[in-house]
């Protein structure tokens, strides 16, 4: 089964690195995917912002794409690969949205009706950590492990909307599935609090003084707790933790220096994947390395 | 201390003259109130169940930015129900929301708070009804109409676009940022487009014809 990938805007420019290793570590795992043909943009929050209809809309013709895809699914129903989170919550809340108002359904089937296009409704809406996890197993990952990540400790952040509100495929409060794969390259998942915790968005660009405060509690916090990295699947969290890390030093006398890391690099680095196939030489804090083992087998550092 | 006398009412049919006295006021009169506005906030966002809000503050309690707020999301309900319109959309509190939908999940009574923050959003959009130049809704509006255009967002003329129109000093000061940015291959000035952004304007406007109920 083919996965019909939806990539969205941030994958291509300031997530390039996302991409690279998303689809670097799927191909080392032989899972088939394929980017939908002429996708268009979610709409992200600020769709939502002006217009709902329009909103729902504009993500429905997505899913309309990856239903009528060529080459679909066999009778089951095709599944979209959406790693941005506000992609993946967006596709999730329309198809929803959809189904539960019938009024919503009749405008926007209107709308796909007049570029030649139909939704039933017979998509399924994943998320990488989704598909890591439940289709192609902690045990089939484990496996492929060539450099385990031993002694690197991790925080491992899910950010918002991955799990809420829908809470697809992990539980809202403690979701584990990214700790579960974590544990599969040989790091350690550090336990904290703040897994879920808001990243503060767009805020960074619009309203400063609250968007740097909430991403330096969760910078912090990692680092009080002894990680080496911190691990998210979304690209708006990685760019907000890792790109205003200097602000931040020169507002807050932050000495942070936390590398900030997408899952899937993270991935790619225990499958000795080389840096350039994971994009990490686009990192603004280089990324955390496995700590030297010295004779003995005791980490140099620890 | 002596207090003053509350200040006369005006008479309904002349307009609201603002008076010294009028600034020491901070009771509402019921017929300054917007009626309809908490029917149409809860049809924008499904909702309904607005309405069965218990006031226990868990919203409030749950929100990463209450804080920040001029007035905390439990208070928003409150004066969304009560149809203080004009306060509402004036308040900073709708455009500090980013979409964590934390109010959302805890929610007792399952109200879809961040839906109710998003028809906040669209009707403050519509009506106009924020500071100039306040910077979150000149982001969304930019966003949109890049959409419309092109069919997808490029990161690079939305930001450039964004700054010219909030904040040209803030440009300069992330010159540094957008340097590293482009350096490591991650910000490009060029405009993203489908295939056929065409489509988009299409599809849009079909789907906002007014034959569809609602």
């Amino acid at each position: 089964m083919r996965y019909q990938y939806f990539p969205g805007c941030s994958l291509k420019s300031s997530g390039r690195s996302y991409e690279e290793s998303l689809l670097a570590v799927l191909r080392a795992l032989e899972v088939p995917v394929e980017e939908i043909d002429d996708w268009n943009c979610c709409g992200a929050t600020a769709y939502m912002a002006v217009d709902e209809v329009q909103a729902f809309a504009l993500a429905a013709r997505n899913l309309a794409l990856a239903e009528n895809a060529p080459g679909g699914a066999n009778g089951k129903p095709a599944q979209i690969l959406a790693p941005c989170a506000a992609c993946y919550l967006v596709l999730l809340k329309t198809q929803r949205y959809l189904a539960e108002h019938a009024d919503l359904k009749q405008k926007v089937t209107a709308g796909l009706q007049a570029i030649h296009l139909s939704y039933e409704g017979r998509v399924q809406v994943r998320h990488p950590l989704d598909v890591l996890v439940n289709d192609v197993g902690t045990d089939r990952i484990a496996r492929r492990v060539t450099q385990p990540l031993k002694g690197m400790k991790v925080a491992c952040y899910y950010g918002c909307q991955v799990v809420r509100p829908f809470a697809a495929f992990d539980t809202v409060h403690n979701p584990t599935t990214m700790d579960r794969l974590v544990t599969a390259l040989g790091a350690t998942p550090v336990d904290w609090p703040l897994k879920t915790r808001c990243c503060g968005g767009t805020l960074n660009g619009t309203i400063p003084e609250v968007g740097l405060r909430l991403n330096r509690i969760l910078l912090n916090e990692a680092k009080r707790r002894k990680a080496d990295a911190i691990v998210t699947v979304c690209p708006l969290c990685q760019f907000n933790l890792e790109c205003y890390q200097g602000e931040m030093r020169r507002k807050f006398h932050d000495d942070l220096g936390l590398p900030v890391m997408y899952l899937t690099q993270m991935i790619g680095q225990a499958f000795g994947l080389s840096d350039t196939a994971l994009g990490l030489q686009r990192m603004f804090v280089p990324p955390a390395r496995v700590p030297a083992v010295q004779e003995g087998g005791k980490a140099a550092h620890a | 201390m002596q207090r003053d006398p509350a200040p006369p009412r005006p008479p309904a049919s002349s307009p609201l003259v603002r008076q010294p006295a009028d600034l020491r006021r901070n009771i509402k009169y019921e017929s300054e109130l917007d009626p309809t506005f908490s029917d149409r906030i809860a049809t924008l966002a499904y909702g309904e169940k607005m309405f069965s809000c218990i006031q226990c503050g868990t919203c409030s309690g749950t929100c990463p930015v209450s804080h920040y707020m001029d007035f905390t999301p439990r208070r928003i309900i409150a004066m969304v129900r009560e149809g203080f319109r004009q306060e509402v959309l004036n308040s900073v509190t709708i455009w500090l929301c980013a979409s964590c939908y934390s109010c959302t999940c805890e929610c007792p009574r399952e109200i879809k708070i961040t839906d109710v923050m998003y028809a906040l959003k669209q009707e403050a959009m519509a009506q106009g009804m924020y500071p100039k130049r306040f910077p979150a809704p000149v982001l969304a509006r930019e966003f949109f109409r890049g959409v419309e255009k092109t069919g997808r967002n490029s990161e690079g003329p939305l930001m450039v676009k964004f700054f010219l129109k909030t904040n040209p000093f803030g440009m300069l000061k992330n010159t540094m940022l957008a340097f590293r940015l482009w350096r490591t291959g991650r910000l490009s000035l060029r405009e993203e487009r489908m295939k056929r952004p065409g489509d988009i304007g299409t599809l849009l406007r079909a789907a906002k014809q007014p034959e569809g109920g609602r």
